[in-house]
C-alpha cells in the first residue's frame, strides 16, 4: 500500500477525527479525549510506517502494533476501518450487544488487531515478547506500542523497559501519548511523571521528544525510530493535547470519557473541519 | 427522613433510592471518617469513578491517589494498616481481584490487616467496556484467601450498611458493587443487615433461589411471576455475605424446598453457587440443584441490561431456570430424620 505524503496524512487525520466523533455517537459514549490526542500518531503509523496487508490480517511478516492504552479503541478501531480492514457499517454497532467493538479492542473480533487490551500496563511486556520473537524468527518486522502517559504509572512498564534494554531490542518502539491528563486530573498533580524523558534514558532507551500533532515532527521521529540499529529500543514521547481538534474538549479533564448530543457532535465536527 | 443505624451513621433514605451504590459508599465513608480519624482512603486514578473521592474531598490529607498502579495501591494500604490506620482501598473490581491480587493475598490477608477493599464496576456492570473491564472471577479469588470476608450487596442501601459493618470486622473485607445504574432492591433502609447472615426476601415452599447483588431484585420479580403464572412458590434468599456463608439459611431451604437455584453475576466456577453446593454436599442431604451465572465463558460486549438477559440473569431467565428445575427428577431420601 502506498505511503501517504505529509499533506495526505494531515487530511487523513482529519478524516479519522471526524470518524471518532461519529463513532462516539453510534456507540452512545466513549473515551474521546485520548482517542483524539492519539489520532495523528495512529494516522502516521497506519498510513506511512506500519507494513501491513489488510487483505491478509494474519500475514506473519507484518509489523505489529499494540494499543496499550486500550481505552483509545475509539480512535484505533475507526483507524483500522480507514485502513481497509472492515466496512464503516461495522462501526455503527460499536458498544452495542454482541458487537465486535467495545470500548477496548478484542483481537479475536477486531480484524487487524494484534492484542486485546484495556487493562493498562500490559502492552509493553507483550510488545517486548513480540520483538524478542521477531529476532528469534529472524524476521525484520517492527513492534510498536502506544502508551498513555497516566498508564506509565504502572510498574509493569518499568519491568519491560529494563528488560527491553537488557535484551537490546532495537526493533521495539514505544510511543507515549503525553497529553498530560489521566482520569483524576493532570499527571503532574495526581502522580508526577517528570522528569519523564530522563526515566527512559536511565533505563537505557533512545528517547525522541516531538510534537505529537505536528506531522512533520512525528514523521521525522518515526523515521529515526524505524532506522534504529544502536542496540537500544526507542521511545517517542509525543507531546499531545487531550481532545485535540475539538475546542470544548481540549486539555480538559472532563474529556476523558463522555457522550455527545447531536448539536455537540456537529460543533465538534465543525471544529475539526476548521482546524 | 433520616435513618439511624446501629453505630449512629445517618444518611437519607431518599438518597438510597436515587443514588448509586458507590455514591452511597462515598457518603457513608465520609461520615464514618468524621468520627474515626483512623480511616484513610487509597485509590489508583479512580477517585471519581469509584466515588471514594466523596470522602477524599472532605479529608484530602487522608486520601492517597497512587496513580494508575494497583499493586502499589494494595501495598500502600497494607503499610498504612500496619501503622494503625483502617484503609479503604477502591478501584474497579477487575483490578482489585486480578492486577493487585498478590498484594491483597500476601500483604493484606496473610498479615491479616484491616484493609477494606470496596471494588466498583463488578460483574458485567461496565458492559460496553468488554471483558477487560468485566469482573466475573473476583468472588472465587477473594474467598480463597484465609482471613478475607467477601460481601456482594444487593443495592445501595445494603452497601451503606455493609461499609459501616465492615469496620466491626478486625481483618480484611472485600465488598463488590456495580457501576451505578443498578436499580435498588430495598425500598428503604429499615432492614437488618448482619455480615454472615442471609436475608429471606420471599418465603416459598417449592424451590429456593439463592442469589446476591443484582440477582436479588431479579429473583424477587421472578418469584412473583412464578407465583402468578405457574403457581410455583419460590423462596428467595439474599446471600450478601459469600464468606463466611450462612449455612443455616441454606440448609433450611434445602430441607424445606428440596430444589435450589443459585444465581450470581460471576462465573459459575468458584462463586456463590459453589459455596452453596459445598454446604449442601457437606450436609449429606440431596436436592435438585442448578447454578446460574456465566457458564465458564468470557462475556460479550453490550449494555448491562442486554448482557443480563443474554446470560439469563434477569427475572425471565431466572423463571426459566426455575421451571426447568421443577420438572427435574432427583434421587432423594424422603425421610430426613435418620440423617445427620
Ligand atoms: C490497570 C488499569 N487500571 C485502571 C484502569 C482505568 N483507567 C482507564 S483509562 C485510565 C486513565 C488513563 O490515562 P492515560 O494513560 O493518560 O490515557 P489518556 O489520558 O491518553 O486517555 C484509567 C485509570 C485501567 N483501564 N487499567
Amino acid at each position: 500500500m502506498a505511503k501517504l505524503s505529509i499533506d495526505e496524512l494531515k487530511a487523513k487525520a482529519k478524516e479519522l477525527r471526524t470518524l471518532i466523533i461519529d463513532t462516539t455517537v453510534w456507540a452512545g459514549s466513549g473515551h474521546y479525549g485520548g482517542a483524539l490526542s492519539s489520532a495523528d500518531i495512529l494516522t502516521a503509523l497506519y498510513f506511512r510506517y506500519l507494513n501491513l496487508d489488510p487483505a491478509n490480517p494474519d500475514w506473519e511478516d507484518r509489523d505489529r502494533f499494540i494499543l496499550s492504552k486500550g481505552h483509545s479503541g475509539l480512535g484505533y478501531i475507526p483507524c483500522l476501518h480507514l485502513k481497509g480492514y472492515f466496512p464503516v457499517d461495522d462501526l455503527k454497532n460499536f458498544n452495542h450487544f454482541m458487537s465486535p467493538f467495545g470500548m477496548h479492542p478484542d483481537c479475536h473480533k477486531v480484524k487487524g488487531c494484534d492484542a486485546s487490551t484495556g487493562s493498562l500496563g500490559h502492552g509493553l511486556p507483550m510488545g517486548l515478547g513480540m520483538a524478542l520473537g521477531a529476532r528469534l524468527l529472524k524476521k525484520p518486522f517492527k513492534t510498536v506500542v502506544l502508551l498513555g502517559d497516566g498508564e506509565c504509572d504502572e510498574g509493569s512498564n518499568y519491568e519491560a523497559m529494563m528488560a527491553a534494554a537488557h535484551y537490546k531490542t532495537d526493533n521495539l518502539i514505544a510511543i507515549v501519548d503525553r497529553n498530560q491528563l489521566m482520569i483524576d486530573g493532570f499527571t503532574e498533580d495526581v502522580m508526577s511523571l517528570e522528569p519523564f524523558a530522563d526515566k527512559w534514558k536511565a533505563f537505557n532507551w533512545d528517547v525522541i521528544e516531538c510534537d505529537g500533532h505536528n506531522m512533520e515532527e512525528l514523521c521525522a521521529a518515526l523515521d529515526k525510530a524505524w532506522a534504529a540499529n544502536s542496540g537500544k529500543p526507542t521511545v517517542i514521547i509525543a507531546k499531545t493535547v487531550k481532545g485535540k481538534g475539538v475546542k470544548f474538549l481540549e486539555n480538559d479533564v472532563r474529556s476523558h470519557y463522555g457522550a455527545f448530543d447531536s448539536a455537540k457532535a456537529e460543533e465538534a465536527k465543525q471544529d475539526i473541519a476548521n482546524s | 427522613m433520616a435513618a439511624k443505624s446501629t453505630t449512629g451513621t445517618t444518611w437519607n433514605v431518599y438518597d438510597a433510592n436515587t443514588m448509586s451504590a458507590k455514591e452511597i459508599y462515598g457518603r457513608v465513608l465520609r461520615e464514618l471518617a468524621s468520627k474515626n480519624d483512623k480511616i484513610v482512603g487509597v485509590t489508583a486514578d479512580l477517585e471519581k469513578s469509584t466515588n471514594i473521592g466523596i470522602f477524599g474531598k472532605e479529608f484530602p490529607d487522608r486520601m492517597f491517589n497512587v496513580g494508575i498502579a494497583e499493586q502499589n495501591l494494595f501495598g500502600v494500604a497494607a503499610g498504612l494498616a500496619k501503622v494503625g490506620f483502617i484503609p479503604f482501598a477502591s478501584t474497579f473490581a477487575v483490578f482489585a481481584a486480578l492486577r493487585g491480587v498478590e498484594q491483597v493475598r500476601t500483604d493484606i490477608c496473610y498479615q491479616n490487616l484491616p484493609v477494606k477493599i470496596i471494588a466498583t464496576h463488578g460483574g458485567l456492570s461496565f458492559g460496553q467496556a468488554g471483558t477487560t473491564h468485566h469482573c466475573t472471577e473476583d468472588i472465587a479469588i477473594m474467598k480463597a484467601f484465609p482471613n478475607m470476608t467477601v460481601i456482594v450487596p444487593a443495592d445501595g442501601a445494603e452497601t451503606g450498611k455493609a461499609v459501616e459493618a465492615c469496620l466491626d470486622i478486625p481483618g480484611p473485607v472485600y465488598i463488590r458493587v456495580g457501576r451505578g445504574f443498578e436499580p435498588p432492591f430495598h425500598q428503604d433502609d429499615n432492614f437488618n443487615f448482619e455480615i454472615g447472615k442471609g436475608e429471606l426476601v420471599n418465603d416459598g415452599t417449592d424451590v429456593t433461589i439463592i442469589t446476591c447483588g443484582i440477582g436479588v431484585l431479579q429473583a424477587k420479580f421472578a418469584a412473583e411471576e412464578l407465583k402468578n403464572v405457574d403457581g410455583i412458590s419460590a423462596r428467595v434468599i439474599n446471600i450478601h455475605t459469600i464468606k463466611p456463608i450462612d449455612k443455616e439459611i441454606i440448609m433450611k431451604a434445602v430441607k424445606e424446598t428440596r430444589r435450589i437455584v443459585t444465581l450470581e453475576e460471576h462465573n459459575v466456577i468458584g462463586g456463590l453457587g459453589d459455596s452453596v453446593a459445598a454446604v449442601i454436599a457437606e450436609s449429606g442431604k440431596g436436592c435438585a440443584f442448578t447454578k446460574m451465572g456465566l457458564q465458564d465463558e468470557f462475556s460479550v460486549v453490550g449494555y448491562p441490561e442486554d448482557l443480563y438477559s443474554h446470560y439469563r440473569m434477569d427475572s425471565s431467565g431466572i423463571a426459566e431456570s426455575v421451571r426447568e428445575i421443577m420438572g427435574r427428577e432427583f434421587e432423594a431420601d424422603e425421610d430426613w430424620s435418620d440423617e445427620v
